[in-house]
């Protein structure tokens, strides 16, 4: 299995412990990445409210690279980056008007953009490209009692559910069950963590944060899992903020990935949980079975 | 093919107001058919079924000595008997006739102006080509048996078969659960008298399980049905009861002396919230009052099947109930499943709805949340016979003396698996008003804070909104607005162990989160899961929606597409109970009005061999679906029982020698209508312009 990769800006920044952690997971289970050459910024959602047109050019380029390298599937693990390319894929299939505006400027620099590039979140990929079975297989550390929280955040089931429940999303649950966790019941997993709100006006964005890591806590989790660099980093990096103004909500929010990488034993350096600003000490390894 | 001489059309061309003439030239059609040989007389008019229009024909006939006529106007299926009578009344045999569709088939569905006309006169022309062969038929007459099926025993099939009955035909009533009442049966009160269910349903359950007029067969189920109008054949399963019907005088001291001391087993009637033995009458007032026996779970058959999935008697259990039953002998282990035919004239279609699973809206906590139930479940929990004898108790919670908690807050969401893009796009009719029953009900055996979340007050109906005004002046809350989720995280101490409904308040503009104990879903109503192969048993069509397709939505709203087969009730779409009964009744009506007139008129489309060119190879008989192909083993020669035929066209299709021959359907017939089809010259696009050209070849 190959697919194109777009990495984004937050895995190279923030977000990096989401790529150091996927991409060996991915690895390890036979999926082979090619990195876009000289790919640019989405433009995530802020470019979108201000100019639609020059959004879609911008991440229209993206997935004009993605058809050049002949692969037909592309792996976008940034839950912004995710949704941005996926609406512009829409766009341009919907509305011939916004075609010929992206048309007209990748042809300036060279380049054609077809949409035709499915592109793929890694939890679609691992549940339904590879299969629970072929992950269960790989599992050397099941992470027998750990209480994980999945959380999808907003972005990679609205508006486009294109592989899972959009109330009642499922697919991460099923992996970390696979992974031998156990996945607490709690019914924010689309609930929004306040985005770029925690920045701008942090009021109402850190009081959504607060919610979820205090619900996290009351249903009984040792650690919220995400798939998204800003949930994560929402959740992971206003704990005093949060103390000072509601309760101490102290729990750690990792990448699934980082997840996988424990459950498959991976060295340390890629499952990289020393990143974490709320360290997550996992369960210790149980016992080797005697041969 | 060898044109019949002296043939003399008449061509009609009908504006039908606006409805054809906005999209076809009409006159231009009529001036064009004028050209065509044996065309004496091509008028357009603007209504040919009006009293003048069928006169117009009439009166053409006797002055220009016609002996074809065409009509170009809408269905045949709504007017083709029209014409054909005016056609009669002529002078003419009633097959000289021939109807082109350029209304639904043309008018109705086609934009571009000039295209649409050059239509027009395509399917003229090949009607004018057509009609030229057509022979003087008979129409047959067929008596009509008197019987009568009803399937389905809701109030719909309960009221149809009581009206029949009372009429003084025989009834077959079938019911596939073991006692008729439907889902009536299992509300309690009934909106907006607030007359209980029970008692306005059960005298007429009994008078149905008692009229001497109808053969009341429940835990039923109609399998195969044959025939035409007049004369089915349908055959029914009876399921096996394990009780013999006759015998058990509904006494049941078998279900209190089951080994099994205490209820066990998920009461579906009362929507699992209740339990029953594996011998169970499924409600008190059930009819027939006689008692079944869940092989699924009764010890005395073996938990695995034969290999056709029959249950297979084990003999391990100790027998109590077939002590209790004594001398009356009801009980019967060895009991099978049995078919059994009967012949009917026509077919009453009652078969029901079911309610939205709930848990297709996962936002709302429906299986996920113990207090979050469906109105169903509401309607048998405030009911005195259900299984908390009517007390408001939740499923999860203690009042503080330790009793099961009584809700002190409730929410009723309306329109949940209705007026929604994921779910069901249709309003289900019923839930406004029920919502608001069940708000009433349960202020009254709670008092506790009622708020009820809804899109629109839907109230038409008598009574209706005044019942709304009356809920309005009870202090039940109204918040407008489709409710985002149902959900136990908490934002305040006063939220803590309450679902929270979140929902926003659009009249207010805000959002609001309403902590409440009790959540009510009103689930909408959905076709039956099975209507599909109901639909196929019947011969009847589905609209894209699921439910049953009536022949008219206005003026035959109880007729299907299939002669003699009638619908009633919500399985036609949703409908409340006196809907419900109102298309009952005449549905009734209508079958009666059939049955009364004595006889059926068959349509002289029928199939016949040519003795000459029978090989006798038999290839046509297994291909019939109404098996009305037989062999004479004297002449060798198959010929086809013409009371039989229903003219599909089967057997004409496949004879290798081509010696089968249909009425209305000759070679002739067929083959210069398609000549006449594609005698035309390509056309281009007219209005639009944005017409691709016809190539030729």
């Amino acid at each position: 299995m190959k697919y194109a990769y777009f990495p984004g800006c937050s895995l190279k920044g923030t977000g990096r412990a989401y790529e150091e952690s996927l991409v060996p997971v991915l690895q390890h289970l036979g999926v082979e990445l090619q990195e876009l050459e000289d790919w640019n910024c989405c433009g995530a959602t802020a470019y979108m409210a201000v100019d639609e047109g020059k959004a879609c050019a911008a991440a229209a380029r993206n997935l004009a690279l993605a058809e050049r390298t002949g692969l037909r599937q592309m792996l976008a693990p940034c839950s912004a980056c995710y949704l941005v390319l996926n609406k512009t894929r829409h766009y341009l299939q919907e509305y011939p008007a916004m075609r010929q505006v992206v048309c007209r400027a990748l042809e300036s620099v060279g380049l054609a953009c077809r949409a035709d590039t499915t592109v793929r979140h890694p939890l679609d990929v691992l549940v339904h490209d590879i299969g629970r079975d072929a992950i269960r297989q790989k599992v050397s550390r099941p992470l027998k009692g750990l209480k994980v929280a999945p959380y999808y955040g907003c972005q990679i089931v609205r508006p486009y559910s294109t592989f899972d429940d959009q109330a009642n999303p499922t697919s991460m649950d099923r992996l970390i069950e696979a992974l031998g966790a156990t996945v607490v019941k709690w019914p924010l997993k689309t609930k929004c963590c306040g985005g770029s709100l925690t920045g701008t006006l942090p009021e109402a964005g850190l009081r959504l944060s607060y919610i979820l890591l205090k619900e996290a806590i009351k249903r009984g989790a040792d650690v919220i899992a995400t798939v998204c660099p800003l949930c994560q980093f929402n959740l992971d990096a206003y704990h005093a903020k949060i103390a000072a103004r509601w309760e101490p909500v102290r729990i750690p929010t990792v990448y699934f990935s980082q997840l996988m990488g424990l459950a498959f034993g991976l060295p340390d350096h890629q499952t990289v949980l020393h990143r974490g600003m709320v360290q997550f000490r996992p369960p210790p390894a149980p016992a080797p079975t005697p041969a | 093919m060898t044109r019949p001489q002296h043939v003399r059309i008449g061509f009609y061309v009908c504006h039908c107001g606006h409805n054809i003439a906005a999209m076809v030239d009409c006159t231009a059609v009529a001036r064009y058919i004028a050209t065509l040989p044996g065309v004496v007389l091509s008028r357009d008019y603007k209504y040919m079924c009006s009293d003048p229009g069928q006169e117009l024909i009439q009166q053409d006939i006797r002055e220009y000595g016609l002996n074809r006529v065409v009509v170009a106007s809408c269905s045949p299926l709504l007017h083709e008997h029209t014409f054909r009578g005016a056609v009669e009344a002529g002078g003419l045999n009633p097959f000289f006739f021939h109807m082109v569709n350029i209304r639904e088939h043309n008018s109705w569905v086609h934009t571009d102006r000039v295209l649409a006309t050059e239509k027009a006169k395509d399917l003229a022309r090949a009607a004018i080509e057509r009609v030229v062969h057509h022979k003087p038929l008979e129409i047959k007459k067929v008596p009509i048996h008197p019987d009568v099926l009803v399937v389905g025993g809701g109030i719909a099939g309960i009221h149809a078969a009581m009206t029949l009955a009372n009429a003084g035909k025989k009834v077959f009533l079938v019911e596939r659960e073991p006692s008729i009442g439907g889902h009536m049966a299992r509300f309690d009160k009934t909106f907006p008298t607030l007359d209980c269910a029970a008692c306005i349903l059960t005298p007429k359950m009994s008078e149905v399980g008692s009229h001497p007029n109808i053969t009341l067969w429940t835990w039923s189920e109609v399998v195969k049905v044959d025939g035409y109008v007049g004369n089915y054949t349908v055959q029914v399963k009876r399921k096996a009861r394990y009780v013999i019907e006759d015998l058990c005088t509904g006494c049941q001291d078998c279900i209190a002396h089951c080994v099994y001391k205490e209820p066990k087993f998920d009461d579906l009637f009362n929507e699992r919230l209740g339990k029953r033995k594996p011998v169970y009458i499924p409600f008190p007032q059930a009819t027939p009052q006689v008692v079944l026996i869940d092989p699924e779970v009764c010890l005395n058959f073996k938990r695995s099947k034969n290999p056709d999935g029959t249950p297979v008697v084990s003999d391990k259990c100790k027998k109590t109930c077939v002590e209790a039953c004594g001398e009356k002998r009801a009980i019967d282990f060895t009991q099978k499943d049995q078919v059994v035919e009967i012949k009917v004239g026509t077919i009453l279609v009652c078969t029901g709805f079911k309610t939205f699973d709930a848990r297709r809206v996962p936002a709302y906590g429906y299986g996920v949340y113990p207090n979050v139930y469906t109105a169903l479940e509401v309607e048998r929990l405030v009911n005195a016979s259900g299984p908390t004898g009517g007390h408001v108790v939740l499923r999860q919670g203690t009042n503080p003396d330790g009793s099961p908690k009584t809700p002190r807050s409730i929410g009723i969401i309306h329109c949940v698996g209705s007026r929604d893009k994921k779910t069901n796009l249709w309003c289900s009719r019923v839930c406004c008003m029920y919502s608001m029953k069940l708000a009433h009900l349960l202020k009254e055996h709670t008092g506790a804070e009622i708020y009820n979340f809804y899109i629109d007050i839907r109230t038409p109906g008598k009574g209706y909104e005044e019942f709304y005004n009356k809920l309005l002046e009870e202090g039940t809350h109204f918040i407008r607005g489709r409710v985002g989720e149902v959900t136990d995280w908490t934002m305040t101490p006063e939220e803590e162990g309450k679902l929270v409904i979140r929902v926003e308040d659009t009249l207010a503009g805000v959002v609001r989160r309403i902590p409440v104990d009790m959540v009510v879903l009103a689930t909408g109503l959905e076709p039956q899961a099975d209507a599909d192969a109901v639909r196929r048993l019947f011969n009847m069509s589905c609209g894209g929606d699921g439910w049953f397709l009536e022949r008219h939505p206005k003026l035959a709203p109880v007729n299907t597409f299939t002669d003699g087969v009638f619908l009633a009730g919500c399985c036609q779409g949703p409908k409340d109970i006196p809907d419900t009964v109102a298309q009952a009744g005449a549905a009734a009506a209508e079958a009666l009005a059939l049955i009364d007139k004595g006889y059926v008129e068959q349509e002289p489309n029928t199939a016949h061999i040519l003795d000459t060119e029978c090989s006798g190879c038999k290839s046509c008989i297994p291909l019939c679906p109404y098996t009305a192909i037989l062999f004479d083993e004297t002449r060798r020669k198959a010929y086809i029982n013409e009371a039989l035929c229903k003219g599909c066209g089967t057997c004409v299709g496949s004879c290798p020698s081509g010696s089968i021959v249909q009425n209305l359907f000759e070679d002739a017939e067929i083959f210069s209508e398609i000549a006449g089809v594609l005698a035309g010259e390509p056309v281009t696009a007219g209005r639009t312009g944005n017409l691709t050209p016809i190539a030729t070849p």
